[in-house]
């Protein structure tokens, strides 16, 4: 063998723990399948609200993605703004404050769950809370009169772009009603899938939502178990226990397609960060979700009721993991009663 | 009924390049091999020949001291050296160094002592100890071990022809190749068991290869099509899936009743029972964007890596990694000296984007639960990495770091390439570090007990 080749050889090859291929997919690429199933829904919320949604998402994100940048630089810590984590966190805060919410309220909504909830914790993957769900909460408890004017979808032209109609009558919301014990007046579930109802910008197009979630399903980003148990509790429940004496089905179905059920399940609730990784894990988180979300909204005092369902869910995550490990190989539970048996 | 193993990746085949190219002998001169006296799982064998002694192809040159299995020359001529050299594990290992002078004079061959089909099982497990058969999947057990180990638990054989990992298609070409040796040294194995079925498990990206051993299958004998999933071919993974059993955490296949062997293995005691021919050669995939012409060889045991590589053509272009194995559990050479040993099913040469090179930089977790879902064996990869990194290794065994098998599949899913499988290493060390120290621990505590209740008996 040629010595001088191996020689030159050994400087050029490079060694490494086995495995030594990986899959193609990568963090930012998770991130913007996140963003390009999120695009139905922002299409659909302009065409309601107009231009103004679209400005209002533009302003969360660039607020987020800023702050992320700015932290990371005064903390001198590694650059994270562009692994597009930042832009997912600014876009789903947007998506659950109304048209009509100003730009420095929402600013402050995306400084709040990037630099409170995210990065003095640590930063991507080391929150315990969803950013832009907690942001949303911290702005509805902080500015209540600024994000509780609806518009009635349709209404809102190029005007508001630069004025938020805060002397505006507040239009009534489907979960408003449900709220209080009976079905919204005069909306249709036609209305309510496609998304011609008030609302916030990501909560009100069911179908785009949902076409959305399946997007994420067959890119195997997302698996469906924590969305289906989630809405599938929220059915059941509401389905056993209608209130004010409506009929079943249709209070169920209202109850499915109003507020933020479907946003919170398909892109709120699965967020990797604050869900379980196990599968009984998220099972169990998604049910929690689930029960919570009927509960707060039977009984308690705001209409809405999924953002504090998730955010207490995420609390428990830890919890979860822990307590639902998958079970070991080489137990099965059959051997295990076999050997009690014998016993 | 239909079992299927838990999690697993599928990552791309990369079989084309070979899976058409039939076994050819080396051609190229071989001037001397390198033999290495740790060729399987267990102790290292002990030299049995000196410097200047002449040896014949055949002639055992290492005897086992306790686990493991006599090692034979792959050519004839004179010993050279018995000193350290490279070994494809990373660390020098004493070897037996032939020159050969190119006569291939044959030793005598192991006596068989009866027609195979009468074999008793004590003769069947000398013959496979004498032959030197070590699993030729990779991992190396010795097969006479196995077998006796196995006397009497088992009631299910199955021949693991699963090759799951990319590129390597060296046991595909033998089945397809030589089907008769691989079923009846099969037959022969199941017989020494006791038994009177044999199941071939073979990957449905093979389907030639299961027509053809489907062909030379006895009614005893059953070919069956496995799907297409990495770790396919790994032994817990392979029993679940074709009988739906789980080898116990810390187990062997035999608690749960099965014996797992290779399809080349099988071929191995064929050639041993029928003709009482040791292990002198395997065949070998050399394969991967690096080497010219990829090509199935089959080689003498002991020749340089360098030979394979030019066996198919020399290399092209600048080589990125070249590994002894294949992609997802194959070990990263530092260069082509060391030796081909049982276990060397491929060599893969991977240059430019083939391979993923380690990652720099820190890399975040997002708990995104792939590494749970692919991990078969139903671990938690990444709390193990989490623990590894904050230093807490007591937490490790807790999460049952020790049943990993490391196949990679929680590494190669991770999208944050966090490497996985390193981190589990390193942990299942720690572990086994303070295993010992309890232990000892304990002993020194009853240690103590014991002095001080013989001062309070005086």
């Amino acid at each position: 063998m040629n010595e001088t080749e191996n020689k030159v050889l050994t400087n050029r090859l490079s060694v490494g723990s086995s495995p030594h291929i990986g899959s193609v997919d990568s963090v930012p690429g998770i991130m913007l399948d996140v963003i390009i199933a999120l695009i139905p829904s922002l299409a659909a919320a302009i065409w309601f609200f107009g231009p103004r949604a679209l400005t209002l998402v533009l302003v969360t994100v660039a607020s987020t993605v800023g702050f992320e940048a700015l932290y990371r630089k005064c903390m001198k810590q590694p650059m994270t703004a562009g692994d597009l984590s930042a832009v997912v966190t600014g876009m789903l805060l947007a998506m659950c404050l109304p048209a009509n919410t100003p730009y420095w309220v929402a600013a402050i909504g995306g400084a709040f769950a990037i630099i409170v909830v995210k990065q003095l914790f640590g930063g991507l993957g080391k929150n315990f809370l969803n950013p832009a769900l907690a942001g949303r909460v911290f702005l509805f408890s902080s500015f209540p009169a600024f994000i509780s004017v609806y518009t009635q979808p349709g209404k809102a032209y190029w005007p508001s772009v630069w004025h938020a109609a805060m002397d505006a009558q507040s239009a009534a919301t489907p979960m408003g009603s449900l709220h209080a014990g009976r079905l919204p007046d005069g909306l249709s579930l036609q209305q309510l899938l496609v998304g011609e109802q008030a609302g916030c910008l990501g909560e009100v197009a069911a179908l785009m939502l949902i076409a959305g979630g399946i997007y994420l399903v067959l890119r195997k980003v997302i698996s469906p178990r924590i969305p289906l148990f989630y809405i599938g509790t929220v059915a059941v429940l509401t389905f056993l226990f209608p209130l004010g004496g409506v009929a079943r089905t249709d209070w169920m179905l209202y109850n499915l397609l109003s507020g933020g059920l479907l946003l919170g399940a398909i892109f709120m609730a699965t967020d990797y960060v604050t869900s379980p990784v196990t599968p009984t894990g998220r099972t169990v988180y998604a049910i929690g979700c689930g029960a919570l979300t009927v509960f707060l909204r039977y009984f308690g005092i705001y209409p809405e009721a999924v953002s504090f369902s998730i955010l207490v869910m995420n609390i428990l995550v830890w919890a979860l993991d822990k307590a639902f490990m998958p079970h070991r190989f080489g137990t099965p539970w059959f051997q295990k009663k076999a050997k009690e048996a014998k016993k | 009924m239909v079992h299927r193993f838990f999690g697993g990746v599928h990552p791309a085949g990369h079989k084309e390049a070979t899976e058409g190219v039939a076994i050819t002998p080396l051609t190229l001169p071989v001037p001397q091999v390198v033999l290495p006296m740790s060729q399987h799982v267990g102790a290292p064998c002990k030299p049995t020949v000196q410097v200047g002694d002449e040896v014949k192809v055949g002639q055992v040159v290492g005897e086992p001291t306790g686990l493991g299995a006599p090692i034979h020359a792959s050519v004839s001529g004179k010993v050279v050296a018995v000193a350290l050299r490279p070994h494809t594990s990373g660390s020098p290992v004493l070897s037996v160094v032939i020159e050969n002078d190119g006569l291939n004079t044959p030793a005598d061959p192991i006596p068989v002592p009866a027609p195979v089909e009468q074999l008793t099982t004590e003769q069947v497990i000398e013959l496979v100890r004498a032959a030197g058969i070590t699993g030729m999947g990779g991992a190396g057990f010795p097969t006479h071990v196995k077998l006796s180990s196995g006397l009497g638990k088992v009631d299910t054989i199955i021949l693991n022809g699963a090759e799951c990992e990319p590129y390597i298609t060296a046991d595909h070409r033998l089945m397809l190749e030589r089907p008769e040796k691989v079923v009846q040294g099969g037959r022969i194995l199941m017989r020494a068991l006791g038994l009177s079925k044999l199941i071939i498990g073979v990957e449905a990206n093979k389907m030639d290869a299961v027509e053809a051993l489907k062909a030379k299958a006895p009614a005893d004998v059953e070919v069956r099509a496995l799907r297409v999933r990495y770790p396919q071919g790994s032994e817990k993974q392979l029993i679940q899936n074709i009988t739906g059993r789980q080898v116990p955490p810390g187990g062997l296949p035999a608690h749960v009743g099965c014996a797992v062997f290779n399809v080349a293995t099988a071929a191995a005691v064929y050639d041993a029972c029928y003709e009482g021919k040791p292990v002198t050669h395997r065949v070998v995939t050399v394969t991967g964007k690096g080497v010219n012409t990829p090509v199935n060889v089959e080689v003498p045991l002991g020749i340089p890596l360098q030979t394979l590589v030019d066996a198919a053509g020399g290399l092209k272009g600048t080589p990125g990694r070249i590994l002894s194995g294949g992609p997802m559990m194959g070990v990263a050479q530092f260069d082509l000296t060391p030796a081909v040993i049982k276990g060397t099913n491929a060599l893969l040469v991977l240059r430019g984007r083939e391979f993923t090179p380690t990652p720099k930089g820190t890399l975040t977790c997002i708990h995104c639960g792939r590494c749970v879902s692919a991990c078969p064996m139903k671990l938690t990869p990444l709390f193990f990495n989490q623990r590894f990194t904050a230093g807490r290794y007591e937490e490790l065994e807790g999460l049952r770091i020790l049943d990993c098998i490391e196949c990679g599949s929680c590494a190669y899913s991770c999208p944050a390439h966090i490497p996985l499988v390193q981190s589990i290493r390193a942990g299942k060390m720690e572990v086994r570090r303070l295993q010992a120290e309890a232990k000892a621990q304990a002993e020194a505590a009853r240690a103590e007990a014991e002095e001080k209740k013989e001062v309070s008996a005086k």
